[in-house]
């Protein structure tokens, strides 16, 4: 390893050997076919590693010649689908309403940390728990009292399986069993029969909600598919929330309003 | 009060005169009771006009349609004594009623991303939709399946109009670029034609009893001008650049007139043999949406005639043109072209722009803006919808108001006339289409089945069918 600069001092004042151009040139020339002897002696994992390290190299090469050719197609012509597409009456307005959306979200946010819902019925009758529930005498002597039944009518899902008999703390009779409500659409001013596919809250407690007890002023999720709702980026509503107008156990039915 | 009022009206007689629509009387005035209703006028009107055939007519007293008896119509209009003369209007109704379309036949599937335009042929034999999924669709309405595909577009396809002599279809897109195709065999007729250097929002051909060959046709873009080109040499032959913002409508009227409603509050009137501007029509606030002409129809369907359909071969040009000329004359019914123009300041204006560029009539009454605005085939009404989900309907000669239809529940996008101006179609945004009887100024029939926003309907001009276009990349056609 030359320890200064006098290689190059020489170069500069006499120039190169008069071959010299010659011998890089063949050097360079004889640089493929040495490296295809090597590749094709080495063996075991010097060869894995060198073949590894050429590959990398091939596909590096290979990006480059792509990219060049690419640049002689024209950019225009290819464009991919763009999905959303709208009518021109429509095509000013879109930027509006995105916003409107994004605004609207974070008013939902808002509103659900908070836990204040706007409801037709914000204020119910408190119904006490010796109204809700009916003591059932049980034992050999008909002393114990740590059962109960549910009064009201209940809503359970369809794939509800009781608890062993002899464990079950609350009883919910099938009596007062109820799958369908009569929603009513609060600007239409139709009523259809919808499958209930939820209850969400009951005003009164939240042991009622996890019962799926329904008095008047519960939030019962119901299964508007027929309805044919649309959310704005067009996927279909299936499901939305409505409050209980009546007093189910009364009626025989559940009558709700649809939370629009 | 009121029946003994009628009961004593009934007894007595009185003068009447008919007047037509253009504004001249016929026949002599004549001594009638006003027991007698509607269909014993139109009995005496029809042997006055020495009809053939019964022409239906329903008669009008300053603007309040006599339903029932003359004597319960006065009744209602104590300012009018039956002792003078009075006055009854008359407008020509269609012999041939219309069946309203009842259910959906066929779903027609094939594009690839939401409907964006649909359209039938001026005879109503042939189909075309444009979609965003950059093609135009043609479609076999006898089989109901697709007939062919052109693809030319390199973005979504925003609008679409057939030539008057259904030998064309021309096509624009967002890009600003634009095609006119051969329906019969799905080539593009010309090569691209792409001057606009935004997208097109509409596209208008020239009328057929102006030039027979139905080579011009005008388009109008976000880029603020309205280009005429002529499809035969393939070249942009005006550029009219007198807008300051994007044109959102374009008319090309029957007498030689080019009207164009832009987002800069103004509607130009342009004289297109001249190519001078010859009216500014001011007086909206805020971005007109939507213009319409009263003699839209004639000018749309060419020769074709919804009361006498016969098939003129497009090769006797000179019977085209009489042809079509007739029906322009017949529906304008001898009164000037009307224009109403739609805006976003929630009215509408009604303007006779060959008079001056002063509006008839503002129409108030919408509470959001409006998006339709369209005359009745016969010219009679004017119905607008607008993003308020309701749809209303004005007198189409003076403007006045007539009455609302609700019913849908979101914003109402596009409403179209059944050709015997007795029905009303209209598609929302709550992916129904409603239909609407005017005579009673009710719903006659709910048509829900779009899974998604309807974007556009048209209705034959031959009065069989309606199509829908609609975000759920369906096109669905509906019959009785």
């Amino acid at each position: 390893m030359p320890q200064g600069d006098y290689i190059k001092e020489h170069i500069k004042e006499h120039g190169h050997r008069l071959d010299y151009f010659e011998r890089i040139r063949k050097k360079e020339a004889r640089e493929p076919h040495k490296k295809s002897q090597i590749v094709k002696r080495t063996r075991g994992i010097k060869a894995k590693l060198l073949n590894k390290q050429n590959f990398v190299e091939k596909v590096q090469q290979r990006k480059k010649v792509a990219a060049l050719c690419q640049k002689k197609i024209d950019k225009k012509t290819e464009q991919p689908l763009v999905h959303g597409s709208v009518p021109p009456y429509l095509l000013d307005r879109q930027a509006a309403s995105s916003a409107k959306v994004l605004s609207n979200t974070i008013k939902e946010k808002r509103k659900e940390k908070a836990g204040k819902w706007e409801v037709p019925l914000p204020k119910v009758r408190p119904v006490a728990d010796d109204e809700i529930f009916r003591v059932i005498y049980t034992g050999k002597r008909k002393k114990k009292q740590w059962k109960r039944m549910v009064t009201k009518v209940t809503f359970v899902g369809d794939g509800f399986t009781r608890k062993p008999p002899k464990y079950e703390r609350f009883i919910r009779p099938m009596g007062l069993r109820f799958k369908k409500a009569h929603v009513t659409h609060p600007e239409l001013k139709t009523t259809f029969c919808l499958d209930i596919i939820g209850v969400k809250k009951n005003p009164q407690s939240s042991l009622y909600s996890s019962l799926g007890v329904i008095t008047k002023g519960t939030i019962i999720e119901v299964n508007v598919s027929d309805l044919g709702l649309v959310t704005n980026t067009g996927k279909v509503v299936w499901g939305k929330y409505a409050q209980v107008t009546n007093n189910p156990e009364n009626d025989g039915c559940i009558n709700a309003v649809l939370l629009v | 009060m009121r029946s003994s009022d009628t009961n004593s009206l009934a007894d007595k007689t009185g003068i009447v005169q008919f007047i037509a629509p253009d504004g001249s009387a016929t026949g002599p005035s004549f001594d009638v009771s006003f027991g007698i209703d509607a269909s014993h006028l139109e009995r005496i009107l029809n042997s006055f006009l020495s009809n053939e055939d019964l022409v239906p007519y329903s008669f009008y007293i300053q603007n309040e349609e006599i339903r029932g008896t003359i004597a319960a119509t006065l009744s209602s209009k104590p300012e009018i004594s039956p002792e003078t003369t009075i006055k009854i209007d008359y407008h020509p109704q269609s012999q041939y009623v219309v069946r309203p379309v009842s259910r959906c036949q066929g779903s027609l599937t094939g594009h690839q991303e939401s409907v964006l335009g649909v359209a039938f042929s001026p005879d109503g034999t042939g189909l075309a939709s444009c979609s965003g999924d950059k093609t135009l669709r043609l479609w076999d309405l006898t089989t109901q399946t697709p007939f062919k595909t052109c693809e030319g577009h390199k973005n979504w396809v925003l609008c679409l109009s057939w030539s008057p002599d259904g030998q064309k279809i021309v096509t624009g897109d967002l890009n600003g670029c634009i095609f006119v195709w051969n329906p019969a065999n799905g080539q593009s007729i010309c090569k691209q034609l792409k001057l606009h250097s935004k997208w097109i929002t509409s596209l208008c051909w020239e009328p057929l009893h102006l030039n027979v060959e139905s080579e011009r046709f005008a388009s109008g873009s976000k880029d603020c001008s309205v280009r005429i080109w002529n499809c035969r040499t393939g070249s942009c032959e005006q550029t009219f650049t007198a807008h300051t913002k994007g044109i959102t409508c374009i008319k090309w009227g029957g007498e030689g007139l080019l009207y164009s409603a832009s987002q800069d509050t103004s509607v130009k009137v342009w004289n297109v043999s001249t190519g001078v501007l010859v009216y500014s029509l001011d007086g909206h606030g805020h971005w007109v949406n939507t213009m319409a002409l009263s003699t839209e129809y004639a000018l749309r369907v060419g020769s074709f005639s919804f009361e006498s359909p016969c098939r003129i071969d497009p090769s006797y040009r000179d019977q085209l043109k009489q042809k079509s000329l007739e029906n322009y004359k017949r529906v304008s019914l001898g009164r000037e072209e009307r224009l109403v123009s739609g805006s976003d300041d929630f009215t509408l204006f009604l303007w006779i722009p060959k008079n001056g560029n002063k509006p008839i009539a503002r129409m108030v009454g919408h509470q959001q803006l409006v998006n339709m605005v369209c005359f009745s085939p016969n010219q009679q009404f004017i119905a607008s919808a607008s993003f308020d989900r309701s749809i209303r309907i004005w007198n189409g000669l003076t403007g006045a108001f007539i009455c609302v239809l609700r019913g849908h529940v979101s914003c109402v996008y596009q409403i179209c006339w059944s050709p015997d101006s007795r029905l009303l179609l209209s598609g929302s945004k709550d992916s129904t289409l409603k239909l609407w009887d005017i005579s009673k100024h009710q719903l006659r029939l709910n048509l829900p089945g779009h899974a998604d926003e309807v974007f556009s309907v048209d209705w034959s001009p031959d009065g069989s069918k309606v199509a829908s276009g609609s975000k759920d990349r369906t096109v669905k056609i509906w019959h009785h």
